[in-house]
């Protein structure tokens, strides 16, 4: 078993420190349920922990007049409860309710979802929807990057030597618009996802769509922003033609792999799906309807 | 290696331990505090054998560093009941016989009393999903599940006395 060193700073310039000068591998622990996990099965001989959850701010989630501003750390439960987060992001929270058991949900946040990688990440496509941003502190300073730009490959992402996420923004949406996430799993509960599809989009008062963005899960080595998705909703009142064109753009922009979830071609058929249902769900929720 | 000197609560009494670092809470729990009434199943946070409260969250102890429990408050299964006194979903579980082999049953009784606080009146779905997370190879859950609607209805009753 690794042996590990273990730390908890208070502060962000702390940790920051800890993992820059470390000699051995650092890793930032935030609910654990990958890392520890992890801990059993590395080669690597010894590690860093830094835990970051006493660093002000790592747990809390507030609005400001331009947003969400969401403690990295913040456990999926306490998310999910927080009723001013589900009015403003439901798909959001339907993605952080959908990861593991409520057990896991007591320990796992955003951030680490973000930051192991998954390519099934459940809340990563909900934070590209949304146009969630990460802001980085490092040796250099912050520095803030998209999402989308945020995971790199299968399980990497683009943290440099010493840098840890210190916050996630979701701007605020406008008028008459929600967001939506859905995805397939062969079971009903506790299951890794075989494709994903989150909608985030905004209406005018004649209920055309007037900005969407899509984002697609689990049929790729990252999570997906699909604007030739996007672009064929809006515009539309999101009839027929536009949904199944949307689904058609999801599918030709992914670029599953065959296991024992699902084939390719299942996939890549099942994430249009996903986009077109996620799509009517987001439309009603911006049109007021509660589902 | 050195290990971590650890003061924190469990079931209410103060607590103190050393630990190896990357030691998980279930490890510290079970080995070193003797409270063995947590189980280990899988020990990668898919079966909810070793469930406790950590800070009143429902968590698995398998998924936690024992040095994480530093200030924090512990719930195990040892605080619900015991011999002389069990809790009623215990004894809920003992009459409708919602368990067999007996690994799952701490874990399921501190996770039914968890999702009990937090909604005391599920239907039997919400009691579906809230305990997804405890797997159980035995029973087939439905008298878990009968289990736990009638201890809901008894906790109802009581409490209305």
């Amino acid at each position: 078993m690794v042996s590990v060193v273990y730390e908890a700073p208070n502060s962000i310039g702390e940790a920051v420190r800890l993992l820059k000068e470390s000699e051995i591998p650092a890793r930032v622990l935030a609910g654990g349920t990958d890392l520890i996990i992890q801990n059993n099965s590395t080669e690597d001989q010894s590690r860093l922990i830094v835990d970051v959850k006493k660093i002000d701010g790592m747990l809390d989630a507030k609005f400001s007049k331009d947003g969400l501003e969401l403690g990295p750390s913040m456990c999926c439960a306490e998310l999910t409860a927080r009723g001013d987060i589900k009015q403003t992001f439901p798909g959001l929270v339907e993605a952080a309710y959908l990861i593991g058991s409520t057990q896991v949900q007591g320990r796992a946040s955003i951030g680490g979802n973000l930051c192991n990688a998954s390519p099934a990440a459940d809340t990563i496509p909900a934070l590209i929807a949304n146009k969630a941003v990460c802001v980085i502190s490092g040796p250099n300073g912050e520095r803030n990057i998209a999402v989308e730009g945020f995971v790199t490959g299968v399980g990497t992402n683009c943290l440099k030597e010493g840098e840890l996420v210190r916050l996630i923004k979701v701007p605020m949406p406008s008028e008459r618009s929600s967001d939506a996430y859905l995805r397939f799993i062969p079971r009903t509960e506790m299951d890794i996802a075989v494709a994903g599809a989150a909608v985030s989009l905004a209406l005018d008062d004649d209920d055309v769509c007037v900005s969407a963005r899509v984002a697609i899960g689990a049929v790729a080595p990252t999570a997906l922003l699909v604007e030739s998705a996007a672009a064929c909703l809006i515009g539309t009142k999101l009839d027929d033609v536009a949904l199944k064109n949307a689904a058609r753009a999801a599918s030709e922009s992914s670029s599953p792999i065959s296991d024992r979830r699902g084939t390719a071609d299942y996939r890549r058929h099942i994430v249009g799906v996903l986009v077109k249902r996620a799509a009517i769900i987001a439309m009603q929720r911006a049109q007021g309807e509660k589902v | 290696m050195t290990k971590a000197h650890v003061t924190t609560s469990v079931n209410g009494d103060p607590y103190e331990f050393l630990c190896e670092p990357g030691e998980t809470l279930l490890t510290v729990l079970r080995d070193d505090l003797q409270l063995t009434g947590t189980k280990e199943g899988c020990g990668s946070g898919d079966c909810g054998a070793c469930s406790v409260l950590l800070n009143g969250r429902l968590v698995c102890s398998c998924l936690v560093l024992g040095v994480e429990a530093e200030g924090a408050e512990v719930q195990t299964v040892e605080g619900i009941g015991n011999n002389d006194s069990l809790h009623v979903i215990q004894e809920k579980f003992l009459e409708h016989a919602a368990l067999q082999c007996g690994i799952c049953t701490p874990g399921l009784i501190v996770s039914v009393k968890a999702l009990l606080e937090e909604n005391p009146n599920p239907t039997e779905e919400e009691a579906r999903y809230y305990l997804a997370g405890n797997l159980c190879r035995c029973t087939g859950y439905d008298k878990i599940i009968r289990a736990v609607l009638d201890a809901a209805q008894t906790m109802k009753e009581e409490s209305a006395i």
